[in-house]
């Protein structure tokens, strides 16, 4: 582009480039800080000031989260469940899916609007609370995946992805005698890549991030995901800081004693819960890109 | 040709009971009949238990037994002293949310597309992305790390510029949490809300803007002038969408900002509403009557947002 830009537009360009560099700062900078300060000193950090980069480098902080069997476990039920639930909600969604492309299938208009009026309408918190309990889901590692294995919105978009494959494909492995099911496993489901990695890091991101269902759900502490302990253990540092706040003068000196505090101990085990979204999305971009236009699109 | 495939097979079809077919066809409704148990158990199933909403629901008794008391738990509820307020904070907090959230990411969208330099572009669009994919808990951490009077970053900030003299505890002062709320809520979306214009705004015809600068029209201008009349059409689904779904004023942010109760006067929508008084304090029929005069006013939205949609040619459904 070697147009000559008028004076205005040179104004415009300079303050719109200054506008979004701001922008991609402001959007980066909590993160940034938080790590930050996961890597600094406890009683460092009580100083102040610490903003761009650790002023005491430690480990400490990571090490006490990696040594707390607790945060451990709630790392490894995450994991669990993100995989296990990525995995059957996909597969279930997509056969769902693949079923309703079928124009000979009996019931399919009804089924589409049994489906769509979910969409709009819901029971609501309560209702669905005392269904999970009536069910003995309490308290289950099941009660994270099963409810929501499957869904209408992924079902719609799966399916518009399904019927842009060409129908050649499946009549001649039809007339070679394979079985519906044998051409969804062998032909439409490995012609579904990018449409299957993008519904599998959406369901993903909301397995790895859900921390209210297990919150209101799970009691036992073993089976809580790490979200769900994160929460508990801010909310429980908000009260330490109020309480800070009544008599922040002895309460300051007691912690300068530590080299980890609730607050460098609270931003590692932050760190260690968005680390795996981290090195995932940015890989992924082109996908949930097209993803969200698929979505947006509907029908 | 499809057509006439299924003529035939509608002919042929048409000799065999309903149910003799259903079962010769088992393979692909086995496909779709499980799914449908299990939005049937997990959406419908609740639907159906809303109408406790109108009972004297107890645990022990269980939804079949418990005493009906008709319209007893919503009159409990507009006349209990919190309504006015959960009312207006529903309101205020989704009025705020769709007057700047949603403008926003249009904005970003028209401000990226002016970047030549694709790097700068990328990157800028790489790092908005991130907030999108961090649970509510995270970045609920975040807010309260930055706004922290202990050495909080924003404090320390206004402090340097000499604004302030000593720390604002911003996250129990109830004056400040509406703009909390939306601006963490601006931030988390902005950049993903934008992918959708972008999308939009690329498939401009390149042409438009040639032409423009010919003669002589300024960037600005070509925004005006071709840009976001280009866009308008996306910009009106999205609205209409949006209308339809005001009253979810937000209900993870909220329970997870507004942690100190010194803010619940400012902070309880119908949704953290139900919540605490359903879940927390057990009260399920009147929590549900509280949830179902949401529901109700949202479908009413949901209708008329359709109705303009329909009127302006992009219907929802």
């Amino acid at each position: 582009m070697a147009m000559r830009l008028s004076y205005g537009d040179r104004i415009f360009v300079g303050v719109n480039y200054t506008l979004l560099f701001l922008l991609g700062f402001v959007a980066f900078y909590p993160f940034w800080n938080a790590a930050v300060i996961s890597f600094n000193s406890g009683s460092d950090t009580m100083l102040g000031g610490i903003t761009f980069w650790p002023r005491e480098f430690t480990l400490s902080n990571y090490e006490v989260v990696f040594k707390d069997k607790r945060l451990i476990d709630g790392f490894i039920i995450s994991v669990l469940r993100t995989g296990a639930g990525t995995l059957l909600s996909i597969i279930a969604t997509a056969i769902f899916a693949y079923g309703m492309t079928k124009r000979e299938m009996m019931g399919r208009k009804f089924y589409m609007v049994m489906c769509i009026i979910t969409m709009y309408f819901s029971g609501g918190l309560i209702p669905s609370y005392l269904l999970i309990r009536e069910l003995g889901l309490m308290n289950s590692f099941w009660v994270m995946i099963i409810p929501g294995i499957i869904s209408v919105w992924n079902m719609i978009i799966f399916r518009t992805f399904f019927k842009g494959i060409p129908a050649g494909l499946e009549e001649s492995a039809a007339i070679d005698g394979a079985s519906n099911w044998g051409i969804f496993f062998r032909i439409v489901l490995p012609l579904s890549g990018p449409v299957i990695a993008t519904l599998s890091l959406f369901t993903a991101v909301y397995h790895w991030n859900d921390w209210f269902a297990p919150s209101i759900y799970i009691s036992n502490v073993d089976l809580l995901p790490i979200q769900t302990k994160l929460q508990q253990i801010l909310n429980s540092n908000i009260m330490l800081e109020q309480m800070q706040n009544l008599d922040s003068a002895s309460q300051g000196r007691m912690g300068a004693m530590r080299a980890v505090t609730t607050k460098s101990l609270s931003m590692a085990t932050m760190m260690v819960a968005t680390v795996p979204i981290l090195c995932v999305y940015p890989f992924v971009q082109k996908y949930f890109v097209k993803g969200v236009l698929i979505g947006s699109l509907k029908e | 040709m499809p057509q006439a495939k299924l003529v035939v097979e509608r002919q042929t079809h048409r000799k065999k009971s309903p149910f003799i077919r259903f079962l010769k066809q088992w393979d692909i409704q086995l496909m779709a009949l499980p799914a449908l148990l299990f939005i049937f158990v997990f959406s419908y199933i609740p639907m159906y238990g809303v109408l406790m909403a109108f009972q004297d629901y107890s645990l022990f008794k269980g939804f079949l037994q418990s005493p009906w008391v008709g319209f007893k738990h919503f009159e409990m509820f507009f006349n209990a002293p919190e309504f006015w307020t959960v009312m207006r904070n529903t309101l205020v907090i989704s009025m705020l949310k769709l007057c700047i959230g949603f403008p926003a990411p249009i904005l970003l969208a028209l401000m990226l597309n002016e970047i030549g330099r694709r790097f700068f572009k990328r990157l800028v669009q790489t790092i908005s992305y991130l907030p999108h994919f961090l649970s509510w808990v995270i970045v609920s951490g975040f807010v309260t790390s930055i706004l922290s009077t202990d050495n909080g970053s924003l404090n320390l900030l206004l402090q340097k510029l000499s604004l302030i003299d000593d720390p604002i505890n911003f996250l129990s002062e109830p004056s400040y949490f509406w703009s909390i709320l939306v601006a963490t809520n601006v931030w988390k979306e902005i950049g993903f809300s934008s992918i959708v214009y972008l999308a939009a705004i690329a498939g401009i015809n390149p042409h438009l803007y040639e032409a423009a600068s010919i003669d002589g029209a300024s960037r600005i201008r070509q925004i005006v002038s071709i840009t976001i009349p280009s866009i308008m059409p996306v910009v009106i689904v999205f609205s209409i969408l949006a209308i339809g779904n005001f009253l979810n004023a937000g209900f993870e942010d909220i329970l997870l900002l507004a942690g100190n109760p010194v803010l619940r006067d400012v902070s309880d929508v119908l949704d953290t509403y139900v919540y605490r008084i359903g879940i927390q304090n057990s009260r399920f029929s009147y929590a549900t009557a509280a949830g179902l005069f949401k529901a109700l006013i949202s479908v009413a939205l949901l209708a008329g947002a359709n109705y303009l949609a329909r009127r302006s040619g992009n219907s929802l459904w």
